[in-house]
């Protein structure tokens, strides 16, 4: 979707201002080290995929999500999932209290403590096995589709319409913008590269390349 | 909370998450264990060291470094550094003629296995928007002949991002 969240190129946002490396804390805020346990532990109980859940966090209203800090977009995105997929209501939500406990088959997916490293360790692979050979070979001129899907998407705003060369191709993945809509199927992926001029016109303020990570069916022959 | 799509003035998240906490361990769904072991975990067990390991041992063994640039999941997985975002990984090398820079502007992909979660600008909107249109990319310096322990040392986090070039405390500029 086009939304706030495409923020590839976009001007007025001020300066980078980093905080120094070796003092900037991993979280501000208690209730951040709160909010990223939540949405891994919650994550865990197999409701929904990465895929939805960035989905969550970007199709909130604009406004919102450019206002609010990055742990409130995960929070946002949470109680959504949470009340789309069923496990909680919004009357649970809005008073913090459950009127009953959830479901014996989701309370079994409880993520237990003594397993969080191994489920971390063991992540969640996207490879897929694909029946179609590739479309594209390294080296071909190719084009990012203009195309603008209301739902999820990996393909930048800012890559619509342009040109680039295949850089190279990783197998077949999960496409993100089937997953986020539920369906678990594989395309392949590729790493394009474009010219800046190509992105950003002849005044580029630099000359540089800018690699993307693109799906088959964002791209078409050039 | 409202679903309804207009702009709404947010409650405080510190409630917000308090409320979240104890309905979901109410409705037996989280344990409070369980979230404190994740804390613990990224807040103090993985994060930018294991990178720095990852690049000093590649600088030092040309072995290791022709097994990363081929295979860089499986090199940094045989270090100990695997899983939860980092399960596809991608090394690029920094040369004289290349300074490579990553961002991800849709949203924060990062690869926690070896930088552990991003810092605040990483995430926000001005590196987002910025740096794939007008990165002001630094060439990189040469350095000395060194151990693993000084190599390791020098490589910083924001280095492997690619923002910042690797400083050498010996080499005056």
């Amino acid at each position: 979707m086009n939304s706030a969240h495409d923020l590839g190129g976009r001007h007025g946002f001020g300066p980078i201002a980093p905080e120094a490396e070796n003092s900037e804390p991993v979280f501000h805020e208690d209730w951040e080290r709160k909010a990223l346990a939540l949405v891994l532990a919650a994550g865990s109980l197999g409701q929904w995929n990465l895929d939805e859940s960035r989905y969550s966090r970007e199709s909130q209203h604009p406004v919102d999500y450019l206002r609010q800090s990055y742990y409130e977009n995960w929070l946002s995105g949470l109680e959504k999932l949470l009340v789309e997929k069923g496990l909680v209501t919004e009357e649970e939500l809005s008073s913090g209290r459950a009127f009953s406990k959830a479901e014996e088959e989701l309370q079994k997916r409880l993520l237990q403590p003594e397993k969080v490293y191994s489920t971390i360790e063991k992540g969640g692979s996207t490879q897929m096995e694909s029946d179609e050979p590739p479309e594209f070979n390294i080296g071909d001129r190719v084009r990012a589709k203009n195309r603008h899907p209301l739902t999820h998407t990996r393909e930048p705003g800012y890559s619509r319409g342009r040109e680039g060369i295949i850089e190279a191709h990783y197998g077949a993945h999960v496409m993100p913008d089937q997953n986020a809509l539920g369906n678990r199927i594989g395309e392949h992926l590729y790493c394009v590269r474009f010219d800046a001029g190509e992105l950003w016109g002849k005044d580029a303020p630099s000359k540089h390349l800018v690699f993307i990570d693109l799906w088959e069916s964002d791209l078409e022959h050039a | 909370m409202s679903t309804h799509q207009h702009s709404t003035v947010p409650s405080d998240p510190e409630l917000r998450v308090k409320a979240l906490e104890s309905l979901l361990v109410e409705k037996g769904l989280v344990d409070p264990k369980t979230l404190e072991e994740l804390v613990d975990l990224y807040e103090t067990k993985i994060g930018p060291r294991n990178g720095a390991k990852v690049v000093a041992k590649a600088w030092k063994d040309p072995e290791f470094k022709k097994y990363l640039l081929e295979k860089p999941t499986d090199a940094i997985a045989s270090l100990g550094y695997r899983g939860r975002q980092g399960e596809h990984m991608r090394v690029v090398e920094n040369t004289a003629d290349i300074h490579n820079i990553v961002v991800c502007t849709l949203c924060s992909c990062y690869p926690w296995p070896v930088l552990g979660l991003p810092p605040v600008w990483y995430k926000s909107a001005p590196y987002r928007s910025r740096v794939v249109s007008d990165p002001r990319p630094e060439a990189p310096t040469d350095f000395q002949n060194k151990s693993l322990d000084e190599l390791e040392s020098m490589v910083t986090r924001n280095s492997m991002i690619g923002v910042e070039k690797i400083k050498d405390p010996e080499i005056r500029s």
